[in-house]
């Protein structure tokens, strides 16, 4: 990304503070003191505040007692994710907020924090939990290797299932590699939650794309998440396509069962493009299911003039960078102005002031009452010294030779109540804002098109319709979870809906 | 998962987990339930003529925000009918053939009385029976309870009478409210009992409402003592556990506030083939069965051991007299200046409440105070380090002395021999 003005580089070591465990781990005497905080309550309200139904006084009883491997047992057997689920759930209106203390005079007990201690006890020491299930000789394939695949994959593999994950991105996790602020988790987090779903023998597909069914039987117009790649027909060799790489004698992306992108578990590649692809033809043909955990797209447009210059970027891709580049080689304007006032909008404007922007601006059309980040998330980048524009709207984004300057905004005033009430620009109102750079953070636009192109499966405004209970979408070969299902949710839902989906998988192909 | 399952002189159980004879396991309803959470047998509350019991009846002791460190009662035996239990008892048997169902029994000391309940009670089906010459409040005023187990020649008599009705194995539950225990696990022994159980509660008298005057718990405004138990009595089980152990050759069920796997865990490594548990189960139900098994499990992994054969009685043998213990073995006490927090704690503990071997230390540039172990006037006893809140930052370390093992027992003789003293016994040697 090319910037008129770059904010001055800060020391080395101040990056790494600046993004420093936000929430760091418990030492060991802070846990028992924690764990014993802990009521140990029956039919507890922590447990049915959590999606994935985790026994959290159990768990935490289990702490107590010194039996940390049974803690992890109960905390992965629910959520294979609960390392990181404990370190970016929002638990404050999930299980922390069900706490009967805080109908007390006490704060609640830190749940999120004692789940990470427990997780990360058998992280470190590399205890496995799981084991893969007998081989009952089924296969299902994947699609995307975010939490509610690798929930589903895991859950799977312990039934006996052969799974492969087909992703677009070098190193796997999703977006809890690519998309969480780096002083929540580091993608070496990530991918250590990866690994375990690896030992249960589940193969990952890295720098793969899922070719969506072409409308008029030309894979040339073939449907991809992004658009960004073709396959080209002619590379193709027999029913698989080969990868489009430079070295030609790469194996094809179906048959690479060394799994050879796991290389880069060491490291986070950075986002880059798919190196190969495959067809949902033929990932029906070679599997007994399917499961469609994309998540969604890209970041939506402004709509507004000026959105091509440079210094114009989304949210996610801005933070991808602080998850897999050296924070040094960031660059980010002096000032920057983030659009949109949800949860990736705090991640952008957090992550801007702590690679060190001087003036960071988060722009919402609406009022304070209205943000959808969460009141914690907001506070966090008011003490980071966020300034917020209430009732701005933008209006064109102004550049010189080729490159931000500034953000023509206006003030808005709401007509009716509330987050839905309609925003109107207050007439001659307008003002600039010089800024260097423009983070766009309206939330992501659903990959529509690739889903539409699965035959039978229904998509109502962006969202694959599934049976809730199953989680099967209208093709009966099709499960669909996470993100791309409920539109938008956190790491904890995509693992309840991936967990559910591996049982209605399984509910199937075993009695089917 | 290592095995957890024990044969408990003929009583088979899936694990070493009964329901200790109590509130718990009064009704086939909780008995069923326990099993169903994962408990490996139950020793039934204590049936014999029924009682009337009052309101109230149990008290706790709490110790700073955690609740129930000790717990008691004044509840008695069975409020329910003889025949409403047995019937109760085999219907359990029969729905549960793999877990142990135990009658615990209690009847006026006559020995036709015993044989009765005996043939009455292995009507049911059930795995063995439990004698109840423990229970420290209320029946002992009537000759029964702990009247009869605080006495040597009456633990074996009973024991007797039972042993010729019996087909099952019996066990004989033991008081506390004694001087020796090991004397009564003897008699009991010496009864023909095939194994043992302890303890039973402690007598005690919860607290005192400085309002009213009145005991607790309180009934109109009296108060009786009752049986402590709970999370408290621990330490004082397992040294009976212990010294049983190392008297008699049957098998010991043991009891007394067992709450956490590590609890069974030091239960097992002190001999106790069984564990009972009630206390934990009244604070917090049937569930806490899954962690006992779970942490044992994982526990006996983590060693290495295929059983819990492989843990049973481990600790014996480092269970000492006094007498056999080396006098030149030392330990001081090191204080890790990183973790100290700066509390004096230590220091103040020493000085006023020991042995005067700690330095205080004037606060360093960055404001820290880190107290300084006078290592040669340390005497080890231990107390700096049980006092200071943050965990690891004292810690005893060996300090080579350079002399060779002694006892007080080694050095006593030494001194003899030396003197050219011949040695004659003293009425504790005779003993």
């Amino acid at each position: 990304m090319i910037l008129r003005r770059i904010a001055p580089k800060l020391p080395e070591d101040k990056y790494e503070q600046n993004f420093a465990d936000i929430n760091p781990p418990f030492t060991p005497q802070q846990s028992l003191i924690e764990a014993s905080r802990c009521l140990y309550c029956f039919d507890a309200p922590c447990i049915k505040a959590c999606p994935t139904r985790i026994d959290v006084p159990s768990f935490i009883q289990k702490i107590g007692t010194g039996n940390l491997k049974g803690a992890a047992r109960v905390i992965l057997s629910a959520n294979v994710l609960g390392e990181s689920c404990g370190r970016v759930c929002p638990t404050e209106v999930l299980c922390e907020g069900a706490c009967v203390l805080n109908g007390s005079e006490e704060r609640p007990v830190e749940i999120g924090r004692l789940q990470r201690y427990a997780v990360d006890y058998v992280l470190d020491r590399e205890i496995r939990i799981f084991q893969a299930g007998k081989p009952n000789g089924r296969r299902v394939a994947c699609i995307g290797s975010g939490p509610a695949s690798l929930a589903c994959a895991a859950e799977l593999a312990q039934r006996g299932y052969d799974v492969t994950i087909f992703d677009r991105n070098p190193s796997p996790g999703g977006l809890n590699t690519y998309g969480i602020a780096a002083y929540k988790t580091r993608a070496a987090d990530s991918l250590r939650e990866v690994k375990m779903v690896e030992a249960l023998g589940v193969k990952f597909r890295q720098g793969v794309e899922v070719m969506g069914r072409a409308s008029h039987g030309s894979a040339e117009k073939a449907t991809s998440l992004t658009n960004s790649l073709r396959c080209h027909p002619a590379r193709s060799e027999g029913s698989a396509f080969q990868p489009i790489t430079a070295d030609s004698s790469s194996p094809s992306a179906l048959q690479n069962d060394a799994g050879a992108v796991l290389g880069t578990m060491a490291g986070v590649a950075p986002s880059l493009e798919p190196v190969s692809c495959v067809t949902l033809d033929e990932l029906e043909a070679r599997y007994d299911a399917v499961f469609v955990g994309v998540g969604l797209g890209e970041t939506w447009d402004l709509q507004l003039p000026g959105e091509d210059l440079d210094g114009v970027c989304g949210a996610l891709q801005f933070i991808q960078r602080t998850k897999s580049e050296a924070f040094a080689q960031i660059d980010v304007g002096p000032r920057v102005a983030v659009i949109g006032a949800g949860n990736t909008a705090i991640d952008a404007v957090t992550a801007a002031r702590r690679l060190g922007a001087e003036s960071v601006y988060l722009i919402y059309r609406r009022g304070e009452d209205s943000m959808p980040a969460f009141r914690y998330e907001y506070e966090l980048a008011q003490r980071d010294g966020v300034t917020f524009l209430w009732y701005t709207t933008p209006l064109a984004i102004l550049g010189r030779d080729g490159a931000v300057t500034g953000l023509t905004c206006a003030r808005t005033r709401l007509e009716g109540r509330g987050r839905y009430a309609r925003v109107e620009v207050v007439a001659g109102s307008e003002f600039v804002l010089g800024v260097d750079m423009v983070v766009k953070a309206l939330g992501q636009r659903p990959v529509t098109e690739f889903l539409r192109s699965i035959p039978g499966v229904e998509v109502n405004g962006g969202r694959v319709v599934v049976d809730a209970r199953t989680h099967q979408a209208g093709n009966p070969k099709y499960y669909a979870a996470g993100d791309c299902v409920n539109g938008g949710k956190e790491v904890v839902d995509a693992v309840a809906e991936g967990m559910t989906a591996a049982r209605g998988i399984d509910a199937l192909l075993s009695h089917g | 998962m290592p095995d957890l399952s024990i044969n408990f002189a003929g009583i088979r159980s899936p694990n070493p987990f009964w329901l200790a004879s109590g509130p718990p396991a009064n009704t086939a309803g909780q008995v069923m339930r326990a099993f169903d959470a994962g408990w490996g047998g139950a020793v039934w509350k204590t049936i014999g003529d029924p009682i009337i019991n009052t309101t109230s009846r149990y008290g706790g002791i709490d110790l700073g925000p955690q609740k129930l460190m000790g717990f008691n009662n004044i509840e008695l035996i069975s409020d329910r009918s003889i025949e409403d239990n047995l019937r109760e008892m085999g219907d359990v048997k029969k729905r549960y053939p793999n877990q142990a169902v135990i009658a615990s029994l209690m009847v006026e000391s006559r020995r036709d009385a015993w044989h009765e309940i005996v043939k009455r009670t292995e009507d049911t089906g059930c795995d063995g029976l439990e004698l109840n010459f423990g229970c420290p409040h209320g029946m002992s005023e009537r000759g029964m309870g702990s009247a009869v187990g605080q006495v040597s020649e009456y633990t074996t008599m009973i024991t007797e009478w039972v042993k010729e009705a019996a087909r099952t194995p019996v066990i004989v539950k033991l008081t506390p409210n004694i001087t020796d225990v090991t004397r009564i696990a003897a008699a009991a022994e010496q009864g023909g009992a095939d194994g043992i159980s302890l303890i039973n509660t402690i007598n005690s008298l919860m607290s005192v409402d400085l309002d009213t005057f009145a005991p607790r718990p309180t009934v109109r405004g009296k108060g009786s003592h009752g049986g402590y138990c709970g999370p408290a009595v621990k330490p004082i089980a397992l040294n009976m556990v212990a010294a049983c152990a190392k008297r008699v050759e049957i098998p010991i069920s043991g009891i007394g506030g067992i709450a956490t796997w590590s609890d069974a865990a030091e239960f097992v490594a002190l001999g106790s083939t069984s564990l009972q548990v009630c206390t934990a189960v009244m604070h917090y139900g049937f569930r806490i069965v899954e962690d006992l098994a779970d942490g044992l499990g994982n526990y006996l992994d983590s060693k290495g051991f295929a059983s819990l054969d492989d843990l049973k009685g481990r600790s014996l043998a480092n269970v000492a007299d006094w007498g056999d213990l080396d006098l030149n073995y030392k330990v001081v006490a090191d204080i890790n200046p990183d973790l100290c927090i700066g509390c004096h704690l230590c220091y103040v503990a020493c000085e006023d409440g020991a042995h005067q071997c700690i330095a205080e230390h004037p606060a360093d540039g960055n404001g820290r105070r880190v107290p300084r172990i006078i290592e040669d006037e340390c005497v080890g006893c231990n107390l700096c380090a049980l006092v200071c809140p943050v965990h690891g930052c004292i810690t005893m370390k060996e300090v080579e002395t350079g002399q060779p093992q002694m006892s007080w027992k080694d050095r006593t003789r030494k001194q003899r021999q030396e003197a050219g003293v011949a040695y004659t016994p003293s009425l504790w040697d005779q003993e």
